[in-house]
């Protein structure tokens, strides 16, 4: 297991390479000018070029890439062309608050969407069945910018209920720890915290986990009636255990791999960042990040980001793998 | 073995599958009884019922489409038809169990044969968990699994064929069952592994005292291990005797049929007899004699005139028109 693991850290290294020359070539065959988009539109072409030495956009690409990667092997993502700030404190700084988001759009998403897979199968054409697989195709029909929109206009607007968006109140204080703010309420007994934290996660955290919940609540159910039919289900019964184990033991941990896959690769989408609800919410994380820095042609932030998540998307996967072995034990990893 | 009473009683057990091609009559008036330390075979084709009678007794058939719609099951007395559910519960696995055809695909791959067998016996038995491990090792122990305490640790896929249907008899016997019902025990096992099996199932039942339900395809398992004997055919039983009875003195055509295609080594022959055709649909069966299309020896009144069970003095009983007119014979139904 040791040296599986090892193995596949390991193999990090060629995809670090191939992400970075993809996106460090996309970048730079996109048309449009970094000096351009930061000193605007009155800017002399004396200017510009000023700015394009200082930030070496005139070397050749080979010795742009070069450089660029030789700040990565030292661990320096290089700064923004656009803020001047280091790009590690700055993804330092959002990065927990994507992951914090995608963490609970993921818990509601396998907790609701494993449980109504499960009901569904085992009530087959009954009227949960119906009713939560038609929810679950409007849920991966809907599209999350409009579901957000609503969501703020009715529990916002209307009612007042849920704060329209950012990741806490001004006028709350919380010591941070691992920029996680439930975490760190709970470690620091911030019950105040938490429950402002609390209440900014709910809708972009429930926007989020939409599409992911349909997915897995229609994937448990297909999944769990395959293996509602084998012959080790007939065999449960025969023995005389109670219904509930029989579902939730012997048929589920077999129905789960499947499952699993599935919840790892949107894990994976959901961590590289949800652009589109972060921007409805104001959340402050990568994804938004991302998007500004490519509209900008903040090169050394776009580069870096899109690399870590590659990296994070290659964990997530190997995560994955090794739990693979937990549900099942036929599954050997060397 | 005469002086007991019957430990379970099957009356007039018609079990129906209700599908959108029609209704199923896959067991259709079956009656049978069995006494503890007897062994009872149930012959037939695939699709002549006997699974699903075995099932019915289980009260595990898959409902919908299926349903038992009349009749009775009774074991020790009490009708298994009034029981809720959550009773059937505690009477499978404890009073009746049963194994299954294939052991490849009947215990599951994702739990050691350790958790396995002692949720069996947890959920029937007052133990703890060091009783239960003990009993489950003592129990691999019986049924022949060398250094059982090491074993039980291991998961199916560790274990060979034979090897994992001894794992489920074991489990079948986890709580001294009074019935043991045996679906095709054999039929997915080498040849050498079947005798052991077999074997396995006489020597644990002369020790433990229960009654077995032998269903089979084979009439070799059924001259091996049983007393009596039931050859189904459309999901109706067509002849019942004791096995002796049934070898010396075959009644029913399709009976004939069966025990001329097993091979004889005294009486070679160029190839094995085969009964022509194929089972009928159950959906649609036609009047008279099920079956009269396959029959070597059909008369024009057996497609017109549906046979009753026909019991002759030593409690042969067989569903034929050809032995209708024999003076003897007491007509059932």
């Amino acid at each position: 297991m040791l040296n599986y693991i090892i193995r596949r850290l390991v193999s990090l290294v060629p995809v670090v390479i191939g992400v970075s020359i993809l996106s460090f070539s996309l970048m730079h065959l996109v048309p449009g000018d970094p000096a351009r988009s930061i000193l605007g539109e009155k800017a002399t072409e004396t200017q510009l070029e000023m700015l394009r030495e200082e930030l070496n956009l005139n070397d050749p690409l080979v010795v742009q890439y070069g450089n660029f990667m030789g700040k990565i092997a030292t661990g320096d993502l290089g700064e923004s062309i656009k803020s001047k700030e280091s790009v590690a404190s700055e993804i330092g700084g959002r990065l927990p608050a994507t992951i914090e988001l995608t963490l609970f759009a993921m818990t509601v998403a396998v907790v609701v969407g494993v449980l109504a897979g499960v009901i569904a199968a085992v009530k087959q054409y009954s009227w949960f069945d119906n009713l939560s697989m038609s929810g679950a195709l409007f849920g991966v029909s809907m599209p999350i910018f409009w579901l957000g929109l609503m969501m703020i206009w009715l529990f916002s607007v209307e009612l007042n209920w849920l704060p329209p968006s950012g990741r806490l109140s001004n006028d709350i204080e919380l010591t941070t720890i691992t920029n996680l703010y439930l975490v760190d309420s709970i470690l620091t007994l911030n019950g105040e915290a938490f429950v402002d934290a609390l209440r900014h996660l709910l809708m972009p955290g429930i926007a989020l986990a939409t599409i992911p919940m349909a997915i897995i609540a229609r994937m448990t159910r297909s999944s769990m009636l395959e293996v509602m039919k084998q012959d080790y289900i007939r065999t449960a019964n025969a023995k005389g255990l109670a219904g509930r184990l029989v579902v939730f033991q012997h048929a589920l941990k077999n129905a789960s791999l499947p499952v699993l896959t599935v919840i790892g690769l949107q894990f994976g989408f959901l961590l590289g960042g949800a652009v589109l609800t972060e921007t409805i919410f104001s959340w402050p994380g990568v994804g938004r990040y991302v998007v500004d820095a490519i509209l900008s042609r903040d090169y050394p932030v776009v580069q870096s980001t899109i690399l870590i998540i590659a990296v994070i998307f290659v964990l997530v996967n190997l995560i994955t793998d090794i739990l693979y072995t937990l549900f099942d034990p036929r599954i050997k990893l060397d | 073995m005469a002086d007991h009473l019957p430990i379970l009683e099957v009356k007039d057990l018609h079990t129906h599958f209700f599908t959108k091609a029609g209704t199923v009559k896959a067991v259709d008036g079956v009656s049978f009884s069995v006494k503890p330390g007897e062994t009872l075979g149930i012959v037939g084709e695939s699709g002549s019922g006997k699974s699903i009678t075995a099932m019915s007794v289980m009260k595990l058939v898959p409902s919908p489409p299926g349903k038992i719609v009349s009749g009775d099951i009774r074991f020790n007395g009490e009708s298994l038809l009034l029981k809720k559910e959550k009773e059937m519960r505690k009477i499978r696995g404890k009073d009746i169990s049963m194994i299954f055809q294939d052991p490849m695909t009947s215990l599951n791959p994702v739990f050691s044969v350790e958790k396995q067998m002692m949720e069996t016996i947890l959920t029937h038995e007052n133990m703890n968990k060091q009783q239960a491990r003990n009993r489950a090792i003592e129990l691999l122990d019986l049924v022949g699994i060398p250094d059982a305490a090491k074993r039980l640790k291991n998961y199916p896929h560790e274990f060979s064929g034979g090897m994992r249907q001894r794992v489920m008899i074991a489990m079948a016997l986890a709580c001294n069952p009074k019935v043991l019902i045996a679906d095709e025990p054999t039929t997915a096992l080498d040849v050498t592994i079947q005798a052991q099996i077999l074997d396995l199932l006489k020597k644990l039942q002369q020790e433990l005292g229960m009654a077995i339900i032998m269903i089979t395809h084979d009439l070799g398992v059924v001259a091996e291990v049983c007393d009596r004997v039931m050859v189904m055919y459309a999901g109706k039983p067509v002849e019942f005797s004791s096995v002796k009875e049934l070898f010396d003195h075959p009644k029913h055509p399709y009976t004939w049929g069966l025990l001329s295609s097993i091979p004889q080594i005294h009486n070679r022959k160029e190839r094995l007899e085969a009964i022509k055709g194929l089972p009928p649909d159950l959906r649609d069966l036609a009047k008279g004699c099920s079956f009269a299309p396959r029959c070597t020896h059909v008369k024009e009144e057996c497609l017109t005139k549906d046979p009753a069970l026909l019991e002759d003095e030593t409690d042969h009983f067989v569903r034929c028109l050809l032995y209708e007119q024999e003076e003897k014979v007491i007509i059932h139904e």
